[in-house]
C-alpha cells in the first residue's frame, strides 16, 4: 500500500482514556469482585486483572500485509472456602458479567476438594513497597510510522546480501497496559508496563536448498529499540550463513548453545526445580537442594528489580515481595522455585515465584565472546536454533532436533541442519564449561554463548 | 434458515439487540471501493476444566471469552480490529479500525447477508458442561484415579483432567454470506509416574472430540486412558538407552500420524506455497511420497477433535487429498490465500479466536490405509526401531526439517521387537521422507483426539492418524552411537 491518507485514522474511535481513569476503574471492578466474593460466603479471594492495547504491522515485499489493532482486558478471580477453592475468568466486565464470574468460582469451589494448603499467600510476606521499576513507555505510534519502519527493516535486510531470494517480511508491534492484583488481605499491587518489538525474517536460497532465519528486538522503552536497518541487517546475515547446510556426522563433540538457544538450559533447570514438579516428584532434580549440580564457576541468580528489563516485577502473581537472589552459586542449588502453595506442601516458604522466575541470570564464567568460544572449542558443533519438545522432566533426558555449524580446527567450517543433539540433562548442566558474557537482554532468561562439554549428535 | 444459526444469534445478537440490519450496515461501512472482501466473527465460548492431583480433587476453572473480530482485505493487504463488547457501536469502531488499510474514499456498499445453505451438522449442539452434574465430574476424576493407583503398585503419582468448551461462532461476509456454528469440545489426560527401585518414569493417555462428557463414560474410555498411561510408565521402566543415528523406522498406528502433520502438512498450507517459503512451493503434481502413500486433511468425520461443520470464514469443511499415490495434489486454502493463488477454498481457514486472524490451517490429517499385515512389516526389519507413541513435533516450513518425540518405542532386531528404548527425537525432511516409505500397513486408526497444533501463536484442536508404516532411513536422536 501506499501511504495515504489512512494517518492516524483509528486514533478516534481508538484512543485510550487517561492512564489514571482505566486504573481507577481496575481498582474499582477489583473491590467489587473481592465484595461479592466475600457476600458469597468466601472466606478469601484473590483476583487478577488487566487491559491493553497495542497495534502490529507485518510489511512484505515493500507492501502492507496485516494491520492488527488489540484491545484486551481479561478478568481471574479464586475464591477460597477455608480450603476449597474454585476458579473463573471473564473478558466482560459488565456488572452482570463479573457477577456471574464470582458465582461460578463459588460454585466450583463446592465440588473440588478440601486441601489443607490451598490459601492466600501468608500476610506478612506480601509486598509493602512497589517501587517504579520503570516498565511503563506508551509509544504514540501512528501507522505510518509503524509501516515506515517495518519497511526499512524488511527493505535492508534485502538489500544486504544478493543470496536473498525471499521474504516473509518485517514486523512492528506495540503494546502497553496496566495489571492489577488484589486479595482479601488488603493487597492492591497495580503495574503498568509497555513492550514494543521489531523483527524481520527472510529467505535464502532456491529450492531444496532454502533456508529462513529471523532477527528481532524487543525493549519497554521504544528508544532503546535498534534501528530498523540494524535489524534488517543481521535478519540477512543470520540467514545467509546457513546457505549449503549439510547433515552433520553421527558421534559425541562438545557443543556451543548461542546465547538465543542457551536461556532454554535455564528454563529446563526451572522447571526441574519449580514446586509443582517436585511435590508431585516429577523431577530429575528431586531433593537437590544444597547439591552441586554445576561445577564451581557457575552462578545462576534471580534479578527481579532490574529497571526496564523484561521480566521486572516487585511483586509476584499473589502479592508476595520479590528479591534478588541467588538460585545456584558456586555450582550448588542454594533454593528452589516456589509459590506459597507449593511451598506449604514441601514445609517451607515461598520464593516469590508465583508466575515463574524474573530476570533469571546466568553469569559469564569469563569475559569472552562467541568468536573465542570457538577458537576454544577446537572441533565440535555450535547450535543456532532448536526445534521439538524432547525433554523428559522426570528422567532428565533431552534430545531435541537443531540448526547450527561444524567446527574444525577453532573455525566454523559450515552450516549442519538435520541432525539431534541428545544427553541427561543432569550431565549437561555438570558439563557446562563455559559461559560468554554475549548476553541476550531481550529476553527474560538472560544467558550468553554456553558451552557443553559432551552431547550426542545423531545425523548422517 | 438453519436451527444452528438461530442458536447462534440467540447467544451472540439477542442479549445486546443485534439485529441483521446492524450487520449489513458495518459490513457496508468498510465495503468501500478499494476493500475487496470484509468478515465479521462473533464469537461466545465457555470452557470449564477439573483437575486431580495429589489424590485431591483441588482445582477447577471456568471460563467465558466473547467477542467480535472484523477483517478488511483490500489486495493482499488485510486490516483487523476486534472487541470484547458484542455491541453495535463496538462493531462501528472496529470496522472503522480495520478498514483503514485502504484509502477512506468513496460511498458505501450495499451487503445484505442472508443464509440458504443446508448443511449437516457434524456433532451435537448440547453443552458438554451440562452432561455431566458437577458431583459426577469430581467423582470420575476419582474413579480414574483409583483405576490407575490399583493397576500396579508402582504407580507413585497420578494426575487426572477433565476440560470441556463449547463453542458458539457466527461469520458474517461482505459477499452475503451468514453462517453459524456450535462446537462442542471435551478432553481427558491422565498421566502417572511409576517407580522401581529409586528409577521413575510417566506415562500418559487421554482422548476426546466433540461429544458431551458422556463420551468418557461410555465403554469405559476413561478407564482405557488410565490403563494405557499406567502400561506406558511400565514400560519405560525397562527402557535402555535409545540408539543414535540413521535406520529404519516402523511407525504405529494412530498418533504417530504426528509425522504426517509434522512433514508433510504444514508445508502444505497455503499461505506458505503462495508466498514460495514452503519446501514444498511449486512442487504440485511432482512426486513427493512412495506411490503406497495417499495422505488426506479431512475436517468432515463426524465429532472428531478436528472436525469442523464449517470453518471460522463459512466454509462447508472438505476432505481434500493432499498426495495421491505419491503425487502432490493440493493444498490446505483459506479464502485469502485460495483468492490470490487462483484456487479454491478447501475449509481450513481458521482461527484461535473473535481476536485472531484466520489462517489455511489442518483439521484431520491422515495417510489412507495400505495392503501390509502391521506384523509383516515388524518382520521385515533387520535392525530398526518400532515408535508406537510420540509427544510433540514441530517443523521449520522452509527448509522441510521436522522433528516429532517418540515417547514409547523399541528397538527391533530380525524382524523382532525387542527391549523398550528412552524417548529418542526423530528428525527428518518433510519433502523427501514418504520417498523412503516401503511398506503401508492396512490398520489405518485415528489418533484418540488430543491433538493442538500452533501456529503463529495460534492454537487449534486437530487430529491425527495412519496406519502402520516402515520408512527406511530416519535419524533418531538417541545417546547411544
Ligand atoms: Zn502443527
Amino acid at each position: 500500500m501506499g501511504n495515504q491518507s489512512n494517518k492516524s485514522m483509528a486514533e478516534k474511535s481508538w484512543s485510550p482514556q487517561p492512564a489514571d481513569a482505566q486504573e481507577k476503574q481496575l481498582l474499582e471492578i477489583a473491590d467489587q469482585v473481592l465484595e461479592r466474593a466475600k457476600a458469597n460466603g468466601a472466606t478469601a479471594a484473590e483476583v487478577s486483572l488487566g487491559h491493553g492495547k497495542g497495534m502490529s504491522v507485518n510489511v512484505r515485499n515493500g507492501e502492507v500485509e496485516t494491520v492488527e489493532y488489540n484491545r484486551d482486558k481479561s478478568l481471574g478471580i479464586t475464591v477460597y472456602f477455608d480450603h476449597r477453592s474454585g476458579s473463573s475468568n471473564t473478558t466482560d466486565y459488565a456488572d452482570a458479567a463479573l457477577k456471574s464470574c464470582v458465582d461460578a468460582a463459588c460454585n466450583i469451589a463446592r465440588y473440588t476438594e478440601e486441601d489443607e494448603f490451598n490459601g492466600l499467600a501468608d500476610p506478612e510476606l506480601l509486598a509493602t513497597k512497589i517501587p517504579d521499576l520503570d516498565l511503563y513507555y506508551p509509544w504514540q505510534l501512528e501507522m505510518d510510522e509503524a509501516i515506515d519502519l517495518a519497511t526499512r527493516c524488511e527493505q535492508s535486510a534485502l538489500d544486504q546480501d544478493s543470496r536473498i531470494t525471499n521474504t516473509e517480511g518485517g514486523s512492528l508491534s506495540s503494546h502497553d497496559g496496566a495489571d492489577l492484583y488484589a486479595n482479601s488481605h488488603g493487597f492492591r499491587g497495580l503495574s503498568r508496563s509497555s513492550r514494543h518489538s521489531i523483527s524481520c525474517s527472510v529467505i535464502a536460497g532456491e529450492g531444496d536448498g532454502m533456508q529462513r532465519d529471523y532477527w528481532y528486538d524487543s525493549c519497554r522503552d521504544q528508544s532503546e529499540m535498534r534501528t530498523p536497518e540494524s535489524v534488517g541487517k543481521e535478519t540477512a546475515q543470520r540467514t545467509v550463513r546457513r546457505l549449503g547446510a549439510r547433515k552433520a556426522a553421527t558421534g559425541t563433540y562438545p557443543v556451543i548453545y548461542e546465547p538465543m538457544v542457551a536461556a532454554s538450559l535455564l528454563s529446563h533447570l526451572v522447571s526441574a526445580i519449580s514446586g509443582s514438579s517436585l511435590y508431585r516428584r516429577a523431577s530429575f532434580l528431586l531433593d537437590s537442594k544444597g547439591e552441586k549440580l554445576f561445577r564451581d564457576s557457575i552462578r545462576i541468580h534471580e534479578q527481579p528489580l532490574l529497571k526496564k528489563a523484561p521480566g521486572s516485577a516487585s511483586f509476584d502473581n499473589e502479592g508476595v515481595a520479590t528479591k534478588p537472589r541467588d538460585i545456584v552459586s558456586g555450582g550448588v542449588l542454594n533454593d528452589y522455585v516456589l509459590s506459597s502453595y507449593s511451598a506449604r506442601k514441601l514445609g517451607t516458604q515461598t520464593t516469590g515465584n508465583a508466575g515463574g522466575v524474573h530476570n533469571l541470570t546466568i553469569d559469564p564464567t569469563e569475559d569472552i565472546g562467541l568468536d573465542d568460544m570457538i577458537k576454544s572449542m577446537g572441533t565440535g558443533l555450535v547450535v543456532s536454533e532448536l526445534i521439538g519438545f524432547g525433554i523428559n522432566n522426570v528422567t532428565g533426558d533431552y534430545s531435541r532436533g537443531a540448526f547450527g555449524f561444524w567446527v574444525e580446527n577453532g573455525e566454523i567450517a559450515y552450516p549442519v541442519q538435520e541432525f539431534t543433539i541428545a544427553g541427561n540433562l543432569r550431565d549437561m548442566f555438570m558439563g557446562i564449561e563455559v559461559v560468554g558474557s554475549d548476553f541476550d537482554i531481550r529476553r527474560s532468561t538472560r544467558a550468553g554463548s554456553i558451552l557443553v562439554g559432551e552431547m550426542t549428535v545423531a545425523g548422517a | 434458515m438453519s436451527d444452528i444459526l438461530q442458536l447462534a444469534q440467540q447467544s451472540l445478537w439477542q442479549p445486546t439487540g443485534l439485529i441483521e440490519q446492524d450487520i449489513n450496515n458495518t459490513l457496508g461501512k468498510i465495503m468501500t471501493p478499494g476493500i475487496d472482501y470484509a468478515d465479521l466473527y462473533f464469537q461466545y465460548s465457555r470452557h470449564e476444566s477439573w483437575a486431580l492431583d495429589e489424590g485431591t480433587v483441588k482445582s477447577g476453572s471456568f471460563g467465558i471469552d466473547q467477542g467480535v473480530g472484523v477483517r478488511a482485505v483490500a489486495g493482499e493487504k488485510t486490516g483487523f480490529a476486534y472487541s470484547d463488547e458484542i455491541t453495535g457501536n463496538a462493531l462501528l469502531d472496529a470496522a472503522s479500525a480495520a478498514r483503514s488499510i485502504a484509502a477512506n474514499s468513496g460511498d458505501q456498499g450495499a451487503v445484505a447477508v442472508r443464509n440458504d445453505r443446508k448443511i449437516a451438522p457434524l456433532y451435537s449442539s448440547a453443552n458438554p458442561m451440562e452432561s455431566l452434574k458437577d458431583e459426577d465430574k469430581v467423582a470420575l476424576l476419582r474413579q480414574i484415579e483409583q483405576v490407575a493407583r490399583k493397576a500396579d503398585s508402582r504407580v507413585v503419582q497420578v494426575m487426572v483432567s477433565l476440560a470441556a468448551a463449547h463453542d458458539t461462532i457466527m461469520i458474517a461476509r461482505s459477499d452475503g454470506l451468514l453462517a453459524g456454528d456450535i462446537r462442542p469440545l471435551v478432553r481427558m489426560n491422565v498421566s502417572v509416574i511409576a517407580e522401581e527401585n529409586g528409577r521413575r518414569e510417566q506415562g500418559s493417555s487421554g482422548g476426546g472430540g466433540r461429544y458431551t462428557m458422556e463420551y468418557f463414560v461410555e465403554q469405559n474410555r476413561a478407564e482405557e486412558y488410565a490403563h494405557e498411561a499406567v502400561r506406558q510408565a511400565l514400560v519405560n521402566l525397562e527402557a535402555q538407552d535409545a540408539p543414535a543415528g540413521e535406520m529404519t523406522v516402523v511407525l504405529g498406528p494412530g498418533w504417530p500420524g504426528i509425522l504426517l502433520h509434522e512433514a508433510i502438512g504444514h508445508g502444505l498450507e497455503g499461505d506458505f506455497n503462495r508466498k514460495g517459503t514452503s519446501a514444498f512451493s511449486g512442487q504440485i503434481g511432482q512426486k513427493v511420497a512412495s506411490s503406497q502413500c495417499t495422505v488426506v486433511d479431512d475436517g468432515t468425520i463426524a465429532n472428531r477433535r478436528g472436525s469442523l461443520t464449517i470453518d471460522d470464514e463459512g466454509e462447508a469443511a472438505k476432505n481434500t487429498v493432499l498426495i495421491e499415490n505419491g503425487i502432490l495434489k493440493g493444498y490446505m486454502q483459506d479464502q485469502t490465500n485460495a483468492r490470490l493463488m487462483g484456487m479454491e477454498p478447501t475449509g481450513n481457514g481458521r482461527r484461535e479466536s473473535y481476536g485472531h486472524l484466520p489462517m489455511p490451517r489442518m483439521t484431520n490429517t491422515y495417510m489412507l490405509a495400505g495392503e501390509h499385515d502391521p506384523q509383516e512389516i515388524i518382520s521385515s526389519v533387520d535392525n530398526g526401531l518400532y515408535a508406537v507413541n510420540f509427544g510433540g513435533g514441530q517443523v521449520d516450513i522452509t527448509s522441510g526439517k521436522f522433528v516429532f518425540s517418540a515417547s514409547e518405542a523399541y528397538v527391533v532386531k530380525n524382524g523382532k521387537i525387542t527391549h523398550p528404548v528412552k524417548g529418542a527425537t526423530l528428525i527428518g525432511n518433510g519433502p523427501d521422507v514418504l520417498t523412503r516409505v516401503s511398506m503401508v500397513g492396512n490398520d489405518l486408526e485415528l489418533d484418540t483426539g488430543v491433538g493442538v497444533c500452533g501456529k503463529e501463536g495460534q492454537s487449534v484442536p486437530v487430529g491425527v492418524g495412519q496406519p502402520t508404516m516402515r520408512i527406511d532411513g530416519l535419524t533418531v536422536g538417541g545417546v547411544s552411537v
